[in-house]
């Protein structure tokens, strides 16, 4: 039997400081034009946290507000905001920078994390009243230090610095003197990514309802890599997070794979569940610090606010199956092979058109696809276009030349099996499982059939081959019932053809 | 345009020379085609990368351009490119392609 979704979590942790501290797109500017206009203006173009919170596509990512809704929503949403917005979701939680400093220290296993006294004083109990937080994270938070001491790490030992309104107030120090794979900034971008992970591993199991102890693996997804000189993407942040989230009979491993890394997982995950091999696994990513404000500069241009600042973060808990939950279907996964090639509808072809012809189906069976789900107010003015429209009107025109679709239904296409973009900028994060959740109460409730997950990523980035990567799988409702019901109806039958020969042949025997 | 891309064009640009070179964009929407034709005609308007003041001043068109297009083989782009030639904003990409390549 297949397995099932047994729950996900989506988290966000908005980090204004980070943005201008940590993204790429702002760290690089410090280094090649130090002196910009751009780098003046990103601290004044920073949201406030309870602008974030109100954020439409925040309150989709976590649960408050469904797709549909947000697709009624007039475009664009940067300035507009959701008045009865909440911090919690039914899928997880949008977590202040302040807070998530303190789940970072949980998260720190060698003492590299310091942060000042008069902070710990003043945020620690904010941080211990999440409800999610257990009373064994709230006990791994050290005592704050002199900022005296936190200013020597970062002035003289090369720490990065921790900020919160734009005030040092804490550090993570390098984890060895000169190898740079535990430098400050690796560890700081690691256990930024780690402490995510841990935020979305606590509400999957809440929102699964099941116990912790029930996981017995764990899959990251993200794009970053821990290890030392001699192993530089060792691992393993899986068991890693699991451990601070007491998955204490996990064990685990990192899949990699850019943004389709997360697509992959889950088909792993699915694979090693109906194999048997194990009965719950987790497949769990943080957030990216490098990608904050990726698109700073076009959004400062065009006076929006800088909307990439928050670190996205999701989980999925697959399980045997429990006779209820949506399905991971193993007959229909899509596959970018070696072979594929690049053209987009090769792509396209591999990922949609081909696994759906292998089991007899046609595209305009399925009633939503979910491929790079990236928020449009995000890509948009910085010249990206809509991501999943773009990819809508791709699969739609594949449909076309198919001769599954007339081209007039095109427009129609998109609206009826797409979906609005929602996601963070994060890379793997809004790659197709973004709407994995929302999917599978859309199945529950009988609003769709099933849903195709697309995950696609950039292999190209990491300069090992040209090649690009994607796979797919498809989610639909829950056939164990028919399942048992066709076994127990052959099985009544081969009893029957058994009673019916015993008899014929004591029959036989009577009559000699 | 990426950084690294950038880099790439450049040193074409020096090994083979300016004049001997052509850049084929891909790009999905209209500005983002003319952001890449600008940085290899007249520098990086970012000011991120190798081609920052750097005017080239290279030949650069959309693979769904018309002159583009009758350059190749009629099956081959149909294969390769017609079903984003169905999606894309063709005429946009061409408006700011042509605004680009005016301003030389």
């Amino acid at each position: 039997m297949n397995s099932v979704i047994k729950g996900a979590s989506y988290v966000l942790v908005h980090t204004p400081d980070m943005v201008y501290y940590n993204g790429t797109t702002q760290t690089t500017e410090m280094i090649v034009n130090p002196e910009s206009e751009y780098l003046k203006e990103v601290k004044s173009n920073l949201r406030s946290y309870e602008d974030a919170v109100k954020y439409w596509p925040n309150q989709t990512y976590i649960g408050n507000v469904h797709p549909e809704e947000l697709a009624g929503v007039e475009f664009p949403w940067y300035d507009k905001k959701k008045e009865d917005a909440d911090r919690y979701g039914k899928y997880g939680e949008i977590m202040p920078e302040e807070e998530f400093l303190f789940l970072v220290q949980a998260c720190d296993q060698f003492e590299v994390v310091r942060l000042d006294k008069d902070f710990v004083a003043e945020y620690k109990d904010k941080f211990a009243a999440d409800p999610i937080i257990g009373e064994d994270i709230v006990a791994m938070i050290h005592e704050g230090v002199e900022l005296s001491e936190i200013e020597h790490f970062v002035n003289e030992e090369h720490a990065e610095g921790l900020y919160f309104n734009d005030k040092l107030v804490g550090c993570v120090k390098r984890a060895h003197d000169i190898d740079v794979n535990l430098s400050a900034h690796v560890m700081h971008e690691n256990l930024m990514s780690k402490a995510s992970s841990v935020l979305a591993l606590l509400y999957a199991v809440r929102n699964a309802g099941i116990d912790k102890a029930e996981v017995e693996y764990v899959i990251d997804c993200a794009e970053e890599a821990c290890g030392d000189m001699n192993q530089r993407g060792g691992g393993n942040f899986a068991k890693a997070a699991a451990e601070i989230a007491g998955l204490v009979n996990a064990t685990g491993s990192d899949a990699r794979g850019f943004c389709a890394a997360p697509t992959h997982a889950v088909i792993e995950a699915a694979a090693l569940v109906k194999s048997g091999a194990y009965k719950t696994v987790v497949v769990t990513s943080g957030g990216c610090t490098a990608k904050l404000g990726m698109n700073g500069k076009d959004h400062v241009k065009k006076g929006l606010p800088i909307l990439e600042d928050c670190l996205g973060g999701f989980a999925v808990v697959i399980s045997e199956n429990d006779g209820v939950s949506p399905e991971i279907d193993l007959n229909v996964l899509g596959r970018h092979t070696v072979g594929t090639g690049s053209a987009p509808q090769n792509v396209i072809g591999s990922l949609v058109a081909d696994p759906l012809d292998r089991v007899g189906m046609k595209i305009t069976d399925i009633d939503k696809f979910s491929p790079e789900m990236q928020n449009p107010d995000i890509t948009k003015p910085a010249g990206a276009g809509d991501v999943p429209l773009a990819n809508y009107k791709m699969i739609g025109a594949l449909a076309v030349k198919r001769g599954e679709l007339d081209r007039k239904e095109l427009a129609n296409f998109t609206t009826e099996k797409g979906l609005t973009g929602w996601a963070p900028t994060q890379g793997h994060i809004p790659s197709g499982v973004p709407y994995i959740g929302p999917a599978c109460e859309d199945i529950k409730e009988g609003k769709i059939k099933n849903a195709m997950i697309i995950g696609k990523g950039s292999l190209f980035l990491g300069r090992m081959t040209n090649l690009f990567d994607g796979v797919s799988f498809l989610i639909h409702g829950n056939t164990a019932a028919e399942e048992e019901a066709a076994a127990g109806v052959s099985e009544e039958e081969v009893k029957g053809l058994i009673a019916k020969a015993m008899k014929d042949f004591a029959a036989t025997l009577m009559a000699e | 345009m990426d950084l690294e891309n950038q880099k790439r064009v450049k040193e074409f640009a020096e090994e083979y020379g300016a004049e001997n070179l052509v850049v084929v964009l891909g790009a999905a929407e209209g500005e983002a085609a003319g952001l890449a034709a600008e940085t290899v005609t007249l520098g990086d308007p970012t000011f991120a990368g190798p081609l920052t003041g750097v005017q080239l001043g290279l030949a650069v068109y959309h693979v769904c351009e018309p002159e583009i297009k009758e350059e190749f083989d009629e099956a081959v782009y149909d294969e390769q490119v017609g079903m984003m030639e169905m999606v894309l904003d063709v005429d946009d990409i061409v408006s700011e392609m042509n605004a680009i390549r005016e301003q030389l």
